[in-house]
């Protein structure tokens, strides 16, 4: 299966920019659905990214974050063609784990 | 009866056992309860917090303190959000040392939306895109030394995006 995260990190300068989409329905547990059922919360609790084994960004979420969320920060120090690490759990124990180059 | 009963008093006895952790732990805290104290808490996805209805309450249960307003925090947020589901919001500030960055919607059912660490070499800004059941203020809040710092703007929202 395909990866949930699409990241992209560039470098520019000292520092690198990473701008990350996950694919994610963020299910609140305050909608209903067509029948009036109210769907469960199913949401991304913690997503993490890690650089050269030091994690360098570590987001805590509720449900109030948007359907396939994204987030962009910055940070020092990153080198183009290294690795950087992401990963997310959410509330029902699911993860994924995905590798990107920074550019 | 007799397993059950056995059941039920090493539940109560664990329970008991929690209450005294917390007992001891709880005083002891205190002169460390600046910044040590509330790293390590932070490792830990904060779950009351989450599950607090109030800005207030979930501010005081993620940090233990309150916020200053500061204008030093950059807050950008849309003025009008016709569509409640996606709004696109982000945080920047000056302050130095800072160690989290946090988002709230007053309004909404569970106040706070989102919690950042900002591990040193990160840079204090963060964008992101959050839901809002209905017109209300969000708080940003920037955690820089050891203090909080807020800035708070109103969103109007013309389709909300947290209920039927």
């Amino acid at each position: 299966m395909a990866s949930t995260i699409r990241v992209r990190a560039t470098q520019s300068g000292d520092t690198t920019e990473v701008q990350a989409l996950i694919q994610h329905p963020m299910d609140s547990g305050f909608v209903k659905d067509a029948k009036g059922e109210t769907i469960p919360p199913h949401f991304i609790q913690e997503l993490t990214f890690e650089y050269d084994g030091k994690s360098v960004f570590v987001a805590d979420w509720g449900a109030a974050v948007s359907k396939d969320p994204y987030v962009k920060f910055s940070f020092k120090g990153g080198k183009k063609g290294d690795d950087l690490k992401i990963s997310w759990i959410d509330n029902k124990g699911a993860t994924d784990t995905t590798t990107a180059k920074i550019q | 009866m007799t397993i059950s009963d056995n059941g039920f008093s090493a539940k109560r006895r664990l329970i008991l056992k929690g209450a005294v952790t917390v007992a001891l732990i709880g005083p002891g805290n205190i002169p460390f309860s600046l910044a040590p104290a509330f790293a390590a808490a932070n490792d830990k996805y904060p779950e009351d917090a989450f599950k607090a209805k109030s800005d207030a309450d979930a501010i005081k249960s993620l940090y233990g303190k309150t916020a200053e307003p500061s204008e030093k925090v950059k807050l950008d947020a849309p003025e009008i959000a016709e569509n409640g589901t996606v709004v696109p919001i982000s945080v920047s500030t000056t302050l130095a040392d800072v160690t989290s960055i946090s988002f709230l919607v007053s309004e909404n059912p569970n106040a706070l939306a989102a919690s950042y660490k900002i591990p040193a070499g990160t840079l204090p800004s963060v964008a992101n895109r959050l839901k809002m059941a209905k017109t209300s203020n969000v708080i940003a809040i920037v955690e820089a030394g050891g203090k909080l710092y807020s800035a708070t703007k109103e969103v109007k929202v013309t389709v909300g995006g947290c209920g039927g």
